[in-house]
């Protein structure tokens, strides 16, 4: 019965404790120099058929933490994005919040857009955002077609409703439907 | 230890204590009309409520120590004499709690209206926005050319009433120098009015008194308040574009900031900086604080600052940023150079 008692004790603990990871805030980069130099795929197309594509640690460090994505969803109205992207719902730059990706859409390609520009519009922002806070766009960017997962994206607008917050966003390739 | 050294130790200590309720940031040390008639009510209440206090500690004492009567009562006979001062206290003790009350309210009330009509011939309207964690300063005017922005140190005219408008960019924050005025909020979304008034020139620290975050504490402002001459001259001088660099180190370190990351954020009057999500920093060096009041300025700290912001002020929107030593000290010699 006491075994069972400190147990149960222990569990409680343990619940709330494990909890406690959830939102782990990394402002300090490290290394704080340099930045991911992942190649730039202009184009799908490659000779010799599918290989895997490579990938940069921060891909997955960036993609569904809370924090990373808020931070973008910030950055996206400090940096003035919405100048041509209006909120994701596309102007001047081409819409974000669709299934359509020109350059690719995983979050390597997003990363390397915004750190090189594109063609035919997109500025290159490489030496003018650090390269963590590229991630965090990056990160921003896919979960503006409801790519990020429910428990991290941002929850509320700031500002006005242009679209409903990233978490209840549907996913923009199936429309929230069951394929 | 003697009873005296008891009593001077005592004396020391409570002189210590008072010694903190003077200087740039204090309630008790009011420097001008708002905040001295706070001061007096803050004074007033607590007198009368230690006397109250001790009044009503002393009839509880007299009770508990009063010798017990030994006359047995017989509980069905009703003493008409004594239910007559029972009554006739009880009555008084209510109907003296009852005026205290109203006092006090009316003294509340009137202060208020006091402080409600300090400014209504406000000379300048300043529009203070509250960002986490700093305090955008903007000085409105009729003329467009002499709109001015600056950032976490308010110059107001000594002397004379300054309207502020509150408002906040993304949490809500407080505004409070204690030696001026009382506190009051910067909500997202609505604008408070608030007038700030000194009597006298001098420097009073404020602080943002609502928790905003990860750096609420580093969030702080200084309030200089000159005479009318030389804050003119402030004025005037603020509004000129940033000086050109003098030496090769310092137009090095103005290339490196129009070519860095600096540029998403900061403004730089006179180049092609113009961001403004960030303070201005036209004539960061004319500023006695960097980063809200967290640093004095100086060129160390303002290369600590640049350096590692994380490490100082952790959680703030200013990202470590990839520069080289050689880098670093050119902008730091560019900044020190923005009179």
């Amino acid at each position: 019965m006491k075994t069972r008692v400190l147990l149960l004790m222990l569990l409680c603990v343990a619940i709330p404790v494990a909890g406690c990871e959830r939102e782990e805030r990394n402002t300090r980069p490290d290394p704080a120099l340099g930045s991911s130099e992942q190649g730039v795929p202009v184009t799908t197309l490659a000779p010799g058929g599918e290989r895997p594509s490579l990938s940069d640690t921060k891909a997955a460090e960036f993609e569904n933490n809370a924090y990373h994505l808020s931070e973008g969803k910030r950055l996206f109205d400090w940096f003035n994005c919405s100048g041509c992207h209006a909120n994701g719902g596309g102007g001047m730059g081409p819409a974000l919040m669709d299934d359509k990706w020109i350059y690719g859409g995983s979050i390597e390609s997003i990363h390397a857009t915004i750190r090189d520009g594109r063609p035919n519009g997109m500025p290159s922002f490489r030496d003018r955002i650090p390269d963590d806070q590229i991630w965090e766009l990056a990160a921003f960017v896919r979960a503006l077609s409801g790519n990020a997962s429910k428990a991290a994206a941002p929850s509320r607008n700031d500002d006005m409703m242009a679209h409903p917050s990233e978490n209840r966003l549907p996913n923009a390739t199936t429309l929230g439907k069951s394929p | 230890m003697t009873k005296a050294a008891g009593r001077i130790a005592g004396a020391v200590l409570l002189a210590f204590i008072l010694s903190g309720c003077s200087g740039v940031q204090s309630a008790l040390d009011p420097k001008g009309p708002a905040a001295g008639e706070l001061a007096r009510l803050i004074w007033f209440f607590t007198v009368l409520c230690t006397i109250i206090w001790v009044l009503v500690m002393g009839v509880v004492a007299g009770i508990l120590l009063r010798r017990r009567q030994r006359r047995l009562h017989d509980p069905l006979r009703v003493d008409q004499d004594e239910e007559r001062t029972i009554s006739r206290v009880v009555i008084s003790a209510v109907g003296a709690t009852a005026l205290v009350l109203v006092g006090l309210t009316l003294l509340s009330f009137f202060a208020n209206r006091t402080l409600a009509g300090i400014g209504e011939d406000a000379v300048l309207t300043i529009r203070l926005t509250g960002h986490q964690w700093w305090w955008e300063v903007r000085y409105e005017n009729a003329e467009p050319n002499r709109i001015l922005t600056t950032a976490n140190e308010i110059h107001i005219p000594a002397g004379e009433a300054v309207r502020l408008l509150l408002e906040s960019d993304d949490v809500i924050h407080s505004f409070w120098v204690p030696s001026l005025h009382g506190k009051l909020d910067l909500v997202p979304g609505m604008v408070n009015t608030l007038t700030l008034r000194a009597d006298r020139p001098g420097i009073y620290r404020g602080q943002c008194a609502e928790f905003c975050g990860a750096q609420h504490a580093h969030m702080a402002t200084l309030v200089v308040a000159q005479p009318r001459a030389e804050f003119d001259a402030w004025y005037d001088e603020q509004l000129k574009s940033a000086v050109e660099p003098s030496s090769e180190e310092q137009r090095t370190g103005r290339d490196t900031f129009l070519n860095g990351p600096c540029v998403m954020c900061h403004r730089i009057q006179g180049t092609p900086a113009g961001a403004i999500t960030g303070p201005d920093l036209t004539h960061v060096a004319s500023r006695q604080t960097i980063a809200a009041g967290t640093l004095r300025f100086s060129r160390g700290n303002l290369a600590a600052w640049i350096a590692d912001p994380q490490g100082i002020k952790p959680g703030s929107k200013m990202p470590v940023m990839d520069l080289d030593g050689d880098q670093l000290n050119a902008i730091v010699a560019y900044l020190e150079s923005l009179k």
